[in-house]
């Protein structure tokens, strides 16, 4: 009654990052509110997937056989049934793009009061979780009411749990209906194309700041001087002005180069999640707070409009 | 087919600003439409423009203020407009995704629409949560993280692309009445156009209480409660170059030479 149940995640055959990381905050947590650490591991191969999962600190691996490939109806289903059992304190699920997809109905179907993309947790006397608003400007801290809770976990904030565990595996029967009113009919790769920016070494990403489309070939001119890669940060490529082979973040190119100057980009998880192994990074913000900030090595608290001619400038 | 669009106005923070309490100074904040909901409200309209829509309406939760915001959907091509308001609504610094959905699933009973689109997360509590929960309470299907939509209107069926993380979607049907949430880049949100605008101001703003809705103060007890806000502390080693222009232009130039990727 005390138990953290926590959901693991994988995708086409292999766990997802975050299934290591839930543990580690499931751990901690367990450890606060005193009580032992389940995980649930649905659909795939699960029996590889729960020897994998065996790590320090797990004392439970629930395994549910159903479908290979996510399904958030399976996953509502064998999660519902699983807390129904279990009765844990908290239920533990990644803030993914699949989190997003089941976490919410979960918690609506349990009655739990749902916190989302929690970056620190605390058990004491109640649960208390730590999130962001204002797009990473402010943090704030988060009691959460309730007997029960529901919390997802932003992904990389907890390290990958580790070391080899002992934990009990146990196949769960759930009783579920998988014939619902949606049906995953397969994948598709996007951003292929003429440059892949994963290979470049040095990578000038231009974001929001840079306001108009136009001004872009502002940034095309520092490209060819410093012969460099360019990429952005999302809106860009929503907005159409570059292809989406260009995108540096979650949903688009994970980028690891020698340098990396991000001119006029806030710095947002998402873009981060795609940049931050640079090995140098370097920022352009009008903005000191800009979370861009936070990682930089180097930075110029500038205007662009103003700076980046001058740098053209160094190189012509 | 009727489409239903959750509007949300969301506050902005200027680059410097001060934390009064939990919450940050009104004076530092500026209402926008919530840039995801602008996709939404797209999508909902190009529904109408190509066919299978007959109207779109929008759903807000929010005080007489929000109005202006809504107007920019009505702009945009909503046909009429429902906001949500309560003096029970102001107590709570944050509304939890359980009120968002008491509320939003009454206005769908109400509305009794097809298609509900809703924006992937707001831009201020970032909950991302809302669209989904709502769908399970309503027992309509749902896709969350829509970034492609072609609805097959004969099959009554959405073709959909979820975004996934690192460049993968996935392709899935969604059998209506769905929720989906929807994610930006998807299409290209208009600008109202002055004849919108102009058009907006004669269009319907339904302002509907608790009462009105058939509900009680107990449906918007939230089980969030903000304990603290404060800016987060700036892990930051990051050597700030000092300087105009052209002097900070030369040592990040310095910079990238040493670091040899530029000549
Ligand atoms: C599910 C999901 C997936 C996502 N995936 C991605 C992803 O893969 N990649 C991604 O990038 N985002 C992604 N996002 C979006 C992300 O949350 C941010 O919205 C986005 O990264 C913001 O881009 P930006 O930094 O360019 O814009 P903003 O956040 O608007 O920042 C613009 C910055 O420019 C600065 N600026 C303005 N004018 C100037 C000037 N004249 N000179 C210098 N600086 C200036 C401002 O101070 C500000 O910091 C995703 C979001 C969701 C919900």
């Amino acid at each position: 009654m005390s138990d953290v149940l926590a959901v693991t995640e994988h995708r086409r055959g292999e766990l997802r990052d975050v299934s290591y990381e839930v543990i580690s905050a499931g751990r901690d947590l367990a450890d606060e509110t005193g009580g032992d650490l389940h995980l649930a591991v649905i659909g795939g191969d699960t029996e590889r997937f729960a020897e994998d999962l065996d790590r320090e600190g797990v004392d439970v691996i629930h395994t549910v056989d159903e479908g290979e490939e996510f399904n958030h109806d399976v996953y509502v289903q064998a999660v519902e049934a699983l807390h129904a059992d279990l009765d844990p304190q908290v239920l533990l699920m990644p803030n993914s793009v699949n989190g997003l997809d089941y976490a919410p109905a979960v918690a609506n179907r349990l009655d739990l009061p749902l916190a989302t993309d929690a970056v620190g947790l605390d058990y004491d006397d109640g649960l208390t979780v730590t999130r962001e608003m204002y797009g990473s400007k402010v943090e704030t801290t988060v009691k959460v009411g309730g007997d029960r809770q529901a919390v997802t976990i932003r992904d990389a904030e907890w390290p990958a749990a580790e070391g080899v565990g002992d934990a009990e595996v146990s196949a769960f029967e759930a009783d579920i209906d998988a014939d619902s009113g949606s049906t995953v009919t397969g994948f598709e790769e996007v951003g292929g194309g003429d440059v892949d920016i994963s290979e470049a070494d040095f990578i000038v990403s231009i974001g929001r700041g840079i306001e108009e489309e136009e001004n872009l070939d502002l940034i095309r001119d520092l490209v060819e001087a410093t012969d460099a890669t360019l990429a952005s940060s999302r809106p860009i490529v929503d907005n159409g002005w570059l292809p989406k082979n260009r995108q540096v973040g979650q949903s688009g190119k994970v980028v690891t180069p020698d340098v990396y100057l991000a001119i006029g980009i806030s710095g947002a998880v998402q873009h981060v999640a795609g940049m931050k192994g640079a090995d140098t990074i370097i920022a352009i913000n009008t903005d000191p707070n800009a979370p861009i900030f936070d990682i930089a090595d180097y930075g110029i608290v500038g205007d662009l409009f103003e700076v980046v001619p001058e740098l053209i400038e160094e190189f012509e | 087919m009727k489409v239903l669009v959750t509007v949300k106005e969301v506050a902005e923070v200027a680059d410097d600003f001060e934390i009064e309490g939990t919450e940050v100074g009104e004076r530092y904040l500026e209402y926008d439409l919530n840039e995801w909901d602008d996709y939404a409200v797209e999508e909902a309209v190009q529904l109408k423009e190509d066919g299978p829509a007959e109207e779109v309406v929008t759903v807000t939760i929010g005080p007489e203020r929000a109005e202006e915001t809504i107007r920019m959907a009505l702009a945009k091509g909503a046909d009429r407009a429902v906001r949500i308001w309560d003096d029970a609504l102001e107590e709570p610094d944050m509304l939890d995704v359980e009120t968002k959905t008491n509320l939003l699933s009454a206005v769908v009973e109400e509305e009794a629409p097809d298609l509900v689109l809703t924006g992937v997360q707001s831009g201020d509590d970032a909950l991302g949560a809302t669209g989904v929960s709502l769908a399970d309470q309503i027992g309509f299907q749902w896709g969350a993280v829509v970034n492609a939509l072609d609805y097959d209107h004969d099959a009554g069926v959405a073709h959909v692309h979820r975004e996934l993380e690192g460049g993968v979607e996935e392709l899935t049907d969604i059998e209506l009445p769905a929720v989906l949430t929807i994610q930006t880049g998807i299409n290209e949100p208009r600008y109202a156009s002055l004849r919108g605008i102009r058009q907006a101001q004669s269009k319907e703003i339904a302002p509907k209480s608790l009462a009105d809705l058939g509900l009680d103060a107990g449906a918007v007890e939230s089980d969030l409660t903000l304990t603290s806000m404060y800016e987060p502390e700036s892990e930051s080693d990051a050597e700030l170059f000092e300087g105009d222009a052209s002097d900070t232009a030369g040592k990040l130039a310095t910079v990238l030479r040493e670091k040899g990727v530029a000549e």
